[in-house]
């Protein structure tokens, strides 16, 4: 089976809500930013890391006329919601906002982009709940920006890009991940840029190709930051939640950096658990892309030795699949209550109903 | 206390029944004198003056991160007056007469002056650190051969040193350093690949080096332990420069042997190629096999250090994936996360598959 | 068996002996108490001997290092992992991870000349006090 028994009741962790152009958020800039724009000459902040005309950007039937797409609810429901039957779905907004140098422009457009979520796609479909983006100049504007919007309970998440500035795990990030742990956000980290480093460390890719590929990379490397940080460890409620990362780099790192550690723990001492143990408690992984061949994936299932971590997303409107074959092909069919609901549940805590609990949903 | 305890039972693997080839040995000289026969007095003067400069903060062979042991070297690897691996005697009877070696690829590290932020004197030191393994290490064991070093960030000169060398059969291999200033399969490296096939020879990407990057494409960590995890990651990125560059399409030829940089992360860069290929083709129309082939019919990987799955078995998967005719071992001599030949390969992997990592696909990849 | 006379392993060394059949155990002095460990750590088999001796670090959240027990753990000189000298357990998985033990203590040489440990390999002088390894 590859797209969602609807019984199922999907919850659907990554789709991508895409601004037509910066004037649409113009509205909700205050008027220095929004004249700024306009006096200016900025017309978008689309991101290297999703070029507009890449056919895995925004798949080719889901398209508009202008060759823009996700620009509106009615299409995500018609195009997403709909068709897998989704019962949730978290909007994870990808428009550059985060790769401006400008740090009060950044505040500004960022708290301009989560204000378009809220208005234009959370306030029309009570399926949709979002991450707040996250101005990631420092962290107090972080923490400022989580703490304006998370009493807005369909904020699920804070979200960052992987391959920012610094990684992820350093000290300095922190007053970040316990404002998370206070108002029940997981931490979500999903492929895509801020330009301050070329793609890999050595160097900028030619091809887009290698670009899109070079994720992999920055999700281990964030992740081993993560970890070897102590992050992790100083903050156990914390969730954190890889998104578009492909998924089968893990066992592989995972094995090498544990490997290491037994020797080099002295190091980092605070790191007192397993990696493996510490990752598999607090790391989530969205399943889309799911880079594996069908009939490699039950083999890599066993070498992640969970059930818990990975959680099911259609990642609209990329490319990932054709059709409406959204699950990825070699998924056992047991797993799927989990994969598309129950790991979900049981991460983002603000998914959880509020009041008595609603028939069906495990416990 | 240093005092080297004769290993109990020297001798090689059972399994090694096609002999043990040992991709991954480092010499190192006593001391810089040892190059002065094989340069210049205008780059004595240099190196004497100036050492190593490269793309880091620290003179004098500080690495940016420090190592966790001296030298990054196992502790008992140290001969009487010397470090780690600079007397052929002492590395002869702790490594190639303990495990009855039968053929061991040396693979110099600093100061061979790769990577150096001067290319003139990178490319010098190259060539000393190439006539230094002959007279030092090549001509006096047969056992041994020598990589040849090459100051890659400057491709003609990389691609004069691999001509001056082809033929000589104390060569196996070009030797780069995984952490290049571009990505690995960037055009401006083709006139090395291209001198490395007209030559006959593989080109070997060694983890480490730097960049000029910051280590993780997200900025830079604080930890060595961060740093050993990023070889791997660096080297993933140059597997897929490579294959996407298209430099296997254009060199059909081409050899690569990815060494020190673990290989467990190898099936799924590959599919993550392969599936994304298939969405992006249009961009790369040079492209013409899934890189997932090109991979597997151009890429070997070496052993050291041997992954540490938590159910042992999951090695078997990874090893069939890749396939088991593209594994080399290596023990890394004389470094600490060194690989016991008789201990690192773990008893489920089948005999016959260890007898050819051990040496049977070594010497078909390598012609010994 | 007899390890050798204590004067041989002052207070932070340690000594190699061959206890038969190719066994190795490494004896180590701390603070005037003796421990014998297997000389072969269980990872790829390194010579325990040839490692340093270190302390132990933890910590109670990162950047706090709490250093404590200096020269009580032993590092194997290769991939290093440490076992306390004391238990022969690892740091990283006291429960399933260890280097065999074997109890050690002190005799009187003219105990030992009276038997049951072997004495073959050097001479007991009755006046000096012996390490004595159940190995």
């Amino acid at each position: 089976m590859t797209s969602p028994d609807p019984a199922l009741r999907a919850i659907d962790c990554d789709v991508h809500p895409m601004p037509v152009s910066l004037r649409s958020l113009s509205p909700y800039m205050d008027a220095f930013w929004a004249d700024q724009v306009v006096e200016r000459g900025m017309t978008g902040l689309d991101s290297q890391s999703w070029p507009i005309g890449s056919p895995k950007t925004i798949r080719a039937d889901w398209r508009d006329a202008k060759g823009r797409g996700a620009s509106s609810v009615e299409e995500l429901r018609a195009q997403a919601l709909d068709p897998f039957g989704v019962d949730i779905a978290i909007l994870n907004p990808l428009y550059g906002v985060q790769l401006l140098f400008n740090e009060d422009m950044c505040r500004a457009f960022t708290r301009a982009l989560n204000d378009w979520v809220r208005a234009e796609w959370l306030d029309r479909d009570p399926r949709l709940r979002a991450s707040i983006v996250l101005p990631m100049h420092t962290p107090e504007q972080a923490v400022d920006e989580i703490e304006r919007l998370a009493p807005d309970r369909r904020f699920v998440q804070a979200l960052a890009l992987v391959m920012g500035e610094v990684p992820l795990g350093r000290r300095q990030w922190w007053p970040v991940f316990e404002a998370c742990v206070r108002h029940g956000l997981a931490l979500g980290i999903h492929a895509g840029s801020a330009y301050r480093h070329p793609q890999t460390s050595v160097g900028w890719t030619s091809w887009y190709l290698e670009e899109y590929a070079a994720n992999q990379q920055a999700f281990q490397s964030t992740l081993a930051s993560l970890v070897t940080e102590g992050a992790l460890g100083k903050f156990p409620a914390l969730k954190v939640v890889l998104l578009e990362s492909g998924v089968t780099w893990l066992p592989a790192f995972l094995w090498r950096l544990q490997k290491v550690w037994k020797g080099v723990r002295f190091e980092v001492p605070w790191v007192d658990r397993l990696p493996a143990e510490i990752v598999r408690d607090q790391v989530r992984l969205s399943a889309q892309p799911f880079d594996a061949p069908a009939d490699g994936v039950g083999r890599i299932l066993d070498h992640l030795r969970s059930e818990e971590m990975l959680l099911w997303a259609s990642d609209w409107p990329h490319w990932q699949f054709d059709g409406n074959d959204c699950i990825p092909p070699g998924i056992p069919a047991r797993l799927l209550p989990k994969l598309l609901r129950g790991n979900a549940l049981a991460t983002y805590p603000r998914l959880a109903p509020t009041g008595a609990a609603r028939q069906g949903d495990a416990a | 206390m240093n005092v080297i305890q004769p290993i109990q039972h020297p001798g090689k693997p059972a399994a090694a029944t096609l002999g043990l080839v040992d991709v991954d040995i480092h010499p190192r000289a006593k001391s810089i004198e040892e190059f002065r026969p094989f340069l210049s007095a205008r780059w004595w003067e240099h190196l004497t003056t100036w050492g190593m400069r490269q793309r880091h903060g620290y003179t004098g062979g500080q690495p940016p991160f420090p190592k966790a042991q001296p030298m990054a070297s196992r502790r008992d690897a140290w001969p009487p007056g010397g470090t780690p691996c600079s007397d052929l005697d002492f590395m002869r009877f702790q490594l190639l007469d303990n495990y009855g070696t039968d053929v061991g690829i040396l693979n110099p590290l600093q100061p061979s002056g790769q990577g150096d932020r001067n290319n003139g004197f990178s490319a010098a030191m190259a060539h000393a650190t190439n006539e230094w393994q002959l007279e030092a290490w090549l001509r006096k064991e047969p056992r041994l051969r020598g990589s040849v070093v090459v100051p890659y960030e400057d491709s003609a000169a990389s691609a004069a040193e691999i001509r001056a060398r082809a033929g000589d059969p104390n060569f196996a291999q070009v030797l780069m350093m995984s952490r290049t200033a571009e990505p690995a399969g960037n055009p401006r490296y083709w006139p090395i690949y291209e001198a490395a096939v007209e030559a006959g020879l593989p080109v070997a990407f060694h983890a480490f080096g730097y960049s000029g990057w910051a280590m993780t494409n997200g900025g830079w960590p604080s930890f060595y332990i961060e740093e050993v995890s990023e070889h791997a990651t660096s080297c993933q990125n140059q597997v897929i420069s490579l294959v996407v560059e298209g430099v296997f399409e254009r060199l059909p030829g081409l050899k690569v042997v990815l060494i020190e940089c673990g290989f467990a992360w190898m099936p799924s860069v590959a599919w993550r190629l392969d599936g994304h290929w298939k969405h992006l083709r249009s961009e790369v129309p040079h492209l013409t096999r899934a890189p997932s082939e090109q991979i597997r019919d151009h890429i070997w990987v070496s052993t050291q250090p041997m992954e540490e799955p938590e159910r042992g078995a999951h090695v078997l998967d990874i090893c069939e994936w890749i396939g088991w005719d593209h594994i080399l071992f290596a023990t890394d001599y004389p470094h600490w996360d060194f690989d016991d030949p008789r201990e690192a390969l773990p008893g489920i992997i089948p005999p016959e598959r260890r007898r050819d990592i051990f040496g049977g696909n070594a010497r078909k990849l390598y012609g010994f | 068996m007899i390890a050798g006379p204590v004067a041989e392993i002052p207070p932070g060394g340690r000594k190699l002996v061959e206890v038969g059949e190719g066994r190795r155990v490494v004896v180590f002095n701390l603070g005037g108490e003796f421990y014998a460990l297997a000389n072969r750590c269980p990872h790829q088999g390194g010579s325990l001997c040839d490692g340093i001796r270190t302390g132990h670090v933890t910590a109670p959240e990162p950047g706090v290092y709490s250093y404590e027990r200096r020269g009580e753990m032993i590092r194997c000189p290769w991939h290093s992992w440490e076992f306390d000298i004391r238990t022969g357990k690892s740091w990283f998985d006291p429960r399933r991870v260890q280097v065999r033990q074997f109890p050690a203590h002190v005799e009187k040489g003219s105990a030992l000349v009276e038997g049951p440990y072997r004495a073959e390999t050097f001479p007991v002088r009755v006046e000096d006090d012996y390490v004595v390894v159940e190995a």
